[in-house]
C-alpha cells in the first residue's frame, strides 16, 4: 500500500509540474464541448430561424406553382429567389452559389387539373352521375416532374429533408385538387362544405416524464455526455506518453531492479489519472450548468442524477486508463503512442456513436460498435441523462467498462512480464 | 558471493555473442572492475546480474540466491547505478530519492534522514529541493548514485558511474563508494577510466568480444605484463589498438 501511494504521489508531482500538459488535459476538453455544442445548437437554430436562399424556376405560373411557392415561404426555412431559366439555376447551384434549385415544369397546374378532372369524371360516371360520353373523350395527360438541383457539397441529411418536404407538399396539393374536383362535380355552390380537408391521421411525440414533466432532450443533453466521454478517453494519450517517457528516461530500468511490481507502478498511475478524469467530468458538468446558459445555450439538467453520472464517469475513466496503460506498455516511442492514441480515440468515438448514431450505421459497423468501450459509456450516460435509468439499467454497461479495464491492465502486466522476465 | 557460470548472451538479430561462456567469481566486499573496450559486453554482464536481461545460456547466483527463486530478496539485496540518469527531470532531488527509497519499503523520518545525510555527503544538500533538470551532469550522477544506495544494498552495480563528470565530482563519487565498501558493500563497476580503476579496484577483469581475457589485482596484472607501467598498458596489450566502433 505504501509503495502504491508513493507511486501515486510521484505521478501527482509529475502531472502538476507539467503546466502545459494540465492545460491540455483540462482546458481543451472544455473548449471542445463548448465549440461542438454551440455549432450543433446553432445548426438547429439555423434551420428554424435563418432562411437558406434557394432558387426557383417557375415554368408553370399557375395555381400549383403558386401553392408550392407559398409553401416554401411559409416553411420559414427558405428564402425563395426566382430564376428565369433552368440552365442558369443549374449552373449557379453546381458552382456552389446556392444549395438548391427547384424547377417547376410547364403546365403543371393545368396538367394536374386535367388529370384530376379526368379521374374524378371517370369515378362519377361509374356511379351513373354523368354521361358516359365524357369519359370516352379522355385525352392522355403526361405526368409532370419537379426537378431538384443540389450543390454537390450539400449534406445527404439536408437533401433528404428537402426531398421529403417537397414530396409532402406535392402530395397535399394533389389531394386538395382531387377534393376540389369532386366538390365541383357534386355541387354548384362553391361555399358548400362537402369534404373535410383536414388530416384525419396526425402524430404526436410522447416524451418520457419525470414528476409529470416532459423530459425534452436538447443539444446540451446530447453533447455533454458524448464529448465528456471523448475527453475522458483522450486520457490515453498523456498516460501512454507518461509510460513511454519513463522507459526513455531510464527510470523504468531502475524500477525494474527495485522490489516493486509493475501492477503497483500502474496502480499509482491509475489512481492519479482516474482523478484527472473525474476532475474533467466535474468541469464539463460545471460548464453545462453555468457557462452554457450564460452564452445562450440550454442548461444541462443533472437534477437527481449526479451520483449515477459519477458512477458512469468512474467506470468510463477506468476503461480509458486501461487502454492507456496497455498502449504505453507496448509502445516503444512517443512517436508511436501519441498519434496512435489520438487516432484510436477518434475511431472509438466514431464507432461508439459520438458523431453518428449507431442505429443508422451499416450492420457491420453496428456489430463493431458493440465492442467499443465508448459505446458502452455513451449508452450508460444516455441511460442516466436522457432515459432516467437506474443503477440496474446501467449495470451491464459499467460491468463491460470495468471488465475492459481489468482485461487491458492484465494484458499490459503480462506483456511487460513476458518482455522482461529473467 | 557472486558466482557466474558459463554465461553467454546473444541478442536477437545480432551476428555475434555479446557474452561468450563467461565464468567469474566475485568475493564479498570486493571492489571489482569490469573493464573492456566499447561493445566488449560489460553492460550486458551487469544487466544480466541485475535481472534486466536474460542470459542465452549459463547461470549465476548472488549470495547463493537466484532470480528465479528469490526475485524480491535479491532485488532488496542489490543496488544498480545505471549509465543513464535514471531520474525524473521535473522532480526535485529529494522527491526523486524519496520515491525510489519508498520502492524499497523505506518511509518516514528514517528515509528523510537517510536522504539528507547522503545528499550532505555528496555535497548536494543545498540543492535537495531543486529540480533535476537544473542540475549539471556531475550533480545528476551523484543523485543517481544516492538513489541506488538508500536501502543499504549488499551488492552495488555501477555502470560507468563517473562518465562525463568533472574531476571534483569524480573524486567525491569515488570516496563515497570507498566508504560504502568499507561498510561492507560489494562493488562491481564498469569504467573506461583505467587510471581510476587501477587505484579504486581491488580486482579487475578485462573483457573483450564477450570473453574474459584476464582477471586479477591491478598490480599483479601490471607486473605480469612485461613493459606495462599501468593498467592502460595492460589493457592495450591485451585488447589491441584497433578502434571498436559498432552500431
Amino acid at each position: 500500500m505504501h509503495k502504491l501511494m508513493a507511486s501515486a504521489h510521484k505521478e501527482f508531482l509529475l502531472l502538476i509540474r507539467d503546466i502545459g500538459g494540465i492545460a491540455i488535459l483540462f482546458i481543451m476538453p472544455l473548449v471542445l464541448i463548448v465549440t461542438i455544442t454551440l455549432i450543433q445548437d446553432s445548426t438547429f437554430k439555423t434551420v428554424a430561424d435563418t432562411k437558406i436562399p434557394i432558387l426557383v424556376v417557375n415554368n408553370d405560373q399557375g395555381t400549383v406553382s403558386e401553392t408550392i411557392l407559398e409553401g416554401l415561404k411559409d416553411s420559414n426555412a427558405f428564402e425563395v429567389i426566382l430564376e428565369n431559366t433552368e440552365e442558369a439555376a443549374k449552373n449557379l447551384v453546381f458552382k456552389g452559389a446556392y444549395q438548391l434549385a427547384i424547377v417547376i415544369p410547364e403546365n403543371l397546374s393545368s396538367g394536374l387539373e386535367q388529370k384530376v378532372a379526368q379521374n374524378v369524371d371517370g369515378i362519377i360516371s361509374k356511379f351513373g352521375l354523368e354521361e358516359e360520353t365524357d369519359s370516352l373523350t379522355k385525352i392522355p395527360v403526361e405526368s409532370k416532374e419537379v426537378k431538384l438541383y443540389f450543390d454537390p457539397a450539400t449534406q445527404v441529411s439536408f437533401k433528404s429533408s428537402v426531398k421529403n418536404g417537397i414530396d409532402k407538399m406535392v402530395s397535399k396539393i394533389e389531394t386538395q385538387s382531387i377534393y376540389k374536383a369532386f366538390q365541383e362535380q357534386i355541387t354548384d355552390d362553391p361555399t358548400e362544405v362537402i369534404f373535410e380537408t383536414e388530416n384525419f391521421i396526425t402524430f404526436k411525440e410522447i416524451l418520457p416524464k419525470t414528476d409529470n414533466k416532459d423530459i425534452i432532450p436538447n443539444s446540451v443533453q446530447h453533447n455533454v455526455p458524448a464529448w465528456t466521454l471523448f475527453a475522458i478517453f483522450f486520457i490515453i494519450v498523456p498516460l501512454s506518453i507518461n509510460i513511454v517517457k519513463e522507459k526513455s528516461q531510464g527510470t523504468f530500468v531502475r524500477l525494474r531492479t527495485n522490489p516493486v511490481s509493475y501492477a503497483t507502478v500502474l496502480g499509482g498511475k491509475t489512481l492519479i489519472y482516474l482523478t484527472v478524469c473525474l476532475i474533467q467530468f466535474v468541469l464539463m458538468l460545471l460548464v453545462g450548468l453555468y457557462v452554457f446558459p450564460a452564452i445562450g445555450l440550454p442548461t444541462l439538467d443533472v437534477s437527481g442524477r449526479l451520483p449515477l453520472l459519477f458512477v458512469v464517469a468512474i467506470f468510463a475513466g477506468l476503461a480509458a486508463i486501461g487502454l492507456g496503460l496497455l498502449l504505453g506498455t507496448i509502445a516503444k516511442t512517443q512517436e508511436q503512442s501519441a498519434p496512435f492514441g489520438a487516432t484510436f480515440v477518434v475511431i472509438l468515438a466514431a464507432l461508439g456513436g459520438v458523431w453518428v448514431p449507431v442505429f443508422i450505421m451499416p450492420k457491420f459497423m453496428q456489430t463493431l460498435s458493440n465492442i467499443s468501450p465508448m459505446n458502452w459509456g455513451l449508452n450508460a450516460f444516455y441511460d442516466v441523462f436522457l432515459r432516467h435509468g437506474s443503477l440496474l439499467d446501467i449495470l451491464p454497461e459499467i460491468s463491460l467498462l470495468f471488465l475492459f479495464f481489468i482485461a487491458t491492465t492484465i494484458i499490459a502486466i503480462v506483456y511487460n512480464e513476458k518482455k522482461n522476465t529473467v | 558471493m557472486i558466482h557466474i557460470e558459463h554465461v553467454s548472451k546473444k541478442y536477437k538479430k545480432a551476428d555475434n555473442y555479446s557474452l561468450s561462456d563467461l565464468s567469474l567469481f566475485i568475493d564479498e566486499k570486493e571492489i571489482f572492475g569490469l573493464l573492456g573496450p566499447n561493445g566488449a559486453g560489460k553492460t550486458t554482464l551487469i544487466s544480466i546480474l541485475c535481472s534486466l536481461i536474460k542470459p542465452t545460456s549459463g547461470s549465476f547466483s548472488i549470495k547463493g540466491l537466484t532470480y528465479k527463486e528469490h526475485k524480491n530478496q535479491l532485488k532488496q539485496l542489490i543496488g544498480i547505478v545505471p549509465q543513464e540518469y535514471a531520474l525524473y527531470p521535473s522532480l526535485t532531488a529529494f522527491e526523486n530519492l524519496k520515491y525510489f527509497g519508498s520502492m524499497y519499503g523505506l518511509k518516514g523520518k528514517s528515509l528523510d534522514e537517510k536522504i539528507h545525510n547522503s545528499l550532505d555527503h555528496l555535497g548536494l544538500v543545498k540543492f535537495a529541493h531543486k529540480k533535476i533538470d537544473t542540475f549539471s551532469g556531475g550533480m545528476k550522477r551523484r543523485v543517481n548514485l544516492i538513489a541506488s544506495i538508500l536501502h543499504n544494498p549488499k551488492v552495488l552495480f555501477l555502470d560507468e558511474p563517473t562518465v562525463g563528470v568533472d574531476v571534483q565530482s569524480k573524486n567525491v563519487i569515488i570516496e563515497f563508494l570507498q566508504e560504502l565498501n568499507k561498510n561492507g558493500t560489494t562493488i562491481i563497476y564498469t569504467s573506461h577510466h583505467l587510471n581510476e580503476a587501477e587505484t579504486f579496484c581491488t580486482r579487475v577483469a578485462i573483457i573483450d568480444h564477450g570473453k574474459l581475457i584476464v582477471k586479477g589485482k591491478p598490480k599483479e596484472l601490471i607486473n605480469n605484463n612485461p613493459g606495462a607501467h599501468n593498467l592502460e598498458d595492460v589493457f592495450i596489450s591485451l585488447t589491441g589498438k584497433a578502434l571498436r566502433d559498432h552500431a
